[in-house]
């Protein structure tokens, strides 16, 4: 890549939309999952007895629906953010990449 | 055209096989039934895994030419093929049985563990997974040093990278030395041997694309096996998890206890630790990084990272009915324990090959010797596909980053560098089984967890910075990643599991069990402070060249160009 082409993307405002929008994004959906695995291992280590409370009126404790929540919400994280990368961000991508060519 | 879709069909009829034999085999080896010794099934199954996956690495080697289709299979792996192989390269044999078996053993308890090794998905995609493929031409190291000293930081991602391998590698190969010497009653060393040898025949000959197939067939074997045992002891209890669960409480000596967390997290600081551990090593591991690079743009490298996140939360989910369910069909059968001191069975230590046996146990349980068999072959698989991954991402970042960048310094050529690749290949198998010999009889269960430490304390703060940080230079690089890779390795070394249980030693002198909260720490302040302090021009040039880095980063405009698919 020549040096001035770089600068010229730098300052695209598509570009910089494409950058603000899509990390933005992608910190906030990394900060949720890490918010609820620490959560989640927080409240093993610190409140175990809370971990261990019946839910449903059977054996199945409160700490194994929150475990297998944590599971399936990583899951639906990266869906999440899959589906909006693969149609938004690669819609601005392609903008961008047309302007610039 | 042909060409490229043979692999996927010969795979495909690998599966297809595995399935008729098991119904071709299934008159004469239900009577059998054994749970030690020869299973004439597990062999006959593992047989044909090895001639099918050989078969595959024949055609994977003639078709492999360049240096891209023997790191990268040539980026013709597509993003659901993709996600298949990384799932399967983290559904390894200790993780398969590890995890069934710590729910056996404690019941939620083990789900933690699940849950540590799955997070980090989410994150890889968030944060790496396209910058690296946007950047990255084969290693990570490519990544790294995109704007860096390329001599430094391939030293530094190298070594990196093989302490990684070999700390895995280790752990591999002494847990498959004893798990087939159990299921297939063949001799220790035999065992490593074979791992061995096979692993360095599909990594020298077929490259990447062999190791990616093998990953797939495998990945799907095990998912098809988890799927029936884990319906199978559903089906017992009418599809309805709250009667599994109440039932394990009847059965298990631990009680109620197991639907809590127990004994396991006692300490606050070691259970956040080896969270870290888990979630960021994944973030950092060399042979998961490397496919990335096997895909042909970002939105494959995304759409992989999903699959194999599904994938691999399905995989966890299913290992923990297996372990549910290996509590209410095993706790109450005696043949599946040895009575201990006074004829006294311990309903969770005295199972027949430890715990770690309980998912094996269960097959038997719920398919006979036939399905035992399977299980058996299946777990075989599941190690040299595994170790056939380790090998390949070691080896290429010493003929990719060690020889073409630093000894070589660029004058080399693709065949060259090829070569020195499987040289390096069959030097890592080698040095592998006399490793996997020599550790025999220590315990190396603290050797993954060491792997992971040093992947989040080393690898991952370098590979992060160096992307999403400006003012990172070399010598912050270099500064932060030993010293975040020398401090995971020493406080593992000061720790419990090693300087008491291996050593002798009376005392430990770091406390806690994994090191990756304070190693991590120590790596990315160390990045910070360095790269603050370092004021030479190259650190200035390096700063300032990051703006070319970020716009390709982000884009991936000018990445095409530079990896020929």
């Amino acid at each position: 890549m020549v040096q001035s082409d770089h600068q010229r993307i730098l300052g695209n405002p598509k570009f910089q939309e494409l950058v603000r929008t899509r990390s933005g994004f992608a910190w906030t959906l990394a900060a949720a999952m890490l918010a609820i695995y620490l959560g989640f291992i927080l409240l093993v280590a610190f409140a175990p007895g809370l971990m261990a409370v019946k839910v449903g009126g059977g054996v199945t404790s409160l700490g194994i629906v929150l475990g297998l929540a944590v599971i399936v919400s990583a899951f639906l994280l990266t869906g999440i953010y899959v589906q909006r990368a693969n149609s938004r961000f690669d819609d601005l991508t392609r903008d961008l990449t047309k302007e610039i060519v | 055209m042909l060409r490229r879709l043979s692999l996927p069909l010969a795979a495909t009829a690998m599966i297809g096989a595995c399935g008729l034999l098991v119904s071709a085999l299934a008159a004469p080896a239900v009577e059998g039934g054994g749970k030690q010794g020869l299973n004439p099934a597990a062999i006959v199954m593992f047989f044909a895994f090895v001639l099918g996956t050989l078969y595959i690495t024949y055609r994977a080697a003639q078709g492999s030419k360049s240096a891209a289709d023997f790191y990268a299979a040539g980026g013709g792996i597509t993003g659901f093929q993709n996600g298949l192989a990384i799932a399967g390269d983290y559904m390894s044999a200790a993780s398969f049985l590890g995890i069934s078996g710590l729910v056996f053993a404690s019941g939620f308890d083990g789900l933690l563990y699940s849950i540590g090794f799955l997070v980090g998905w989410p994150i890889v995609l968030f944060l790496i997974a396209e910058r690296l493929r946007n950047l990255g031409k084969f290693t990570f190291a490519d990544v790294a040093s995109f704007r860096l000293d390329q001599t430094q930081i391939r030293i530094l991602s190298a070594t990196g990278t093989l302490v990684v391998v070999a700390f895995y590698l280790i752990a591999q190969m002494v847990g498959a030395g004893k798990l087939i010497e159990l299921l297939f009653g063949l001799d220790y060393l035999y065992a490593i041997v074979i791992v061995g040898a096979l692993m360095i025949v599909y990594v020298a000959f077929g490259g990447m694309k062999a190791t990616t197939w093998v990953q797939i067939i495998k990945a799907c074997l095990l998912l098809g096996g988890a799927t029936f045992m884990a319906l199978a002891v559903l089906w017992n209890f009418g599809f309805n998890p709250e009667a599994m669960f109440s039932e394990a409480v009847r059965t298990h000596p631990k009680g109620d206890a197991i639907m809590a967390p127990g004994g396991m997290v006692s300490d606050p600081v070691s259970t956040i630790s080896l969270g870290l551990a888990l979630m960021f090593g994944t973030a950092g591991l060399p042979h998961i990084l490397m496919r990335f690079f096997t895909v042909s743009d970002a939105q494959a490298a995304r759409k992989s990272v999903f699959y194999a996140t599904g994938f691999i939360a399905y995989f966890y989910i299913l290992t923990f009915i297996i372990g549910f369910g290996a509590i209410t069909f095993l706790m109450n059968d005696p043949s599946y324990y040895t009575a201990g001191a006074g004829g006294v069975v311990n309903k969770i230590t005295g199972l027949i090959g430890g715990t770690n046996m309980a998912a094996v146990h269960l097959a038997n349980a719920v398919g006979g010797g036939l399905f035992l068999g399977f299980i058996s072959a299946v777990a075989f698989a599941t190690i040299l596909a595994v170790v056939a991954g380790l090998t390949l991402s070691g080896a290429s970042a010493v003929s990719h980053d060690l020889y073409a960048e630093v000894i070589a310094r660029g004058r080399t050529n693709e065949r060259k560098e090829v070569n020195i690749s499987k040289i390096t290949a069959v030097v890592i198998g080698v040095v592998a089984i006399v490793l996997g010999y020599v550790f025999e009889n220590q315990n190396v269960a603290f050797m993954v967890g060491l792997a992971f430490a040093v992947a989040a304390s080393c690898n991952f703060p370098v590979l992060l910075m160096s992307t999403m940080w400006k003012g990172c230079t070399t010598f912050g690089a270099m500064v932060g990643g030993f010293a975040g890779l020398v401090s995971a390795v020493m406080m593992v070394v000061l720790s419990k599991a090693v300087w008491v249980q291996t050593f002798g030693f009376r005392e430990a002198w770091f406390p806690y069990d994994n090191p990756a909260l304070f190693s991590m720490t120590i790596a990315f302040v160390g990045i910070w402070m360095a790269s603050k302090a370092d004021s030479s021009q190259r650190a200035r040039d390096e700063v300032a060249s990051y703006d070319a880095q970020y716009v390709r980063s982000e884009t991936g405009i000018g990445a095409a160009s530079a990896h020929q698919h």
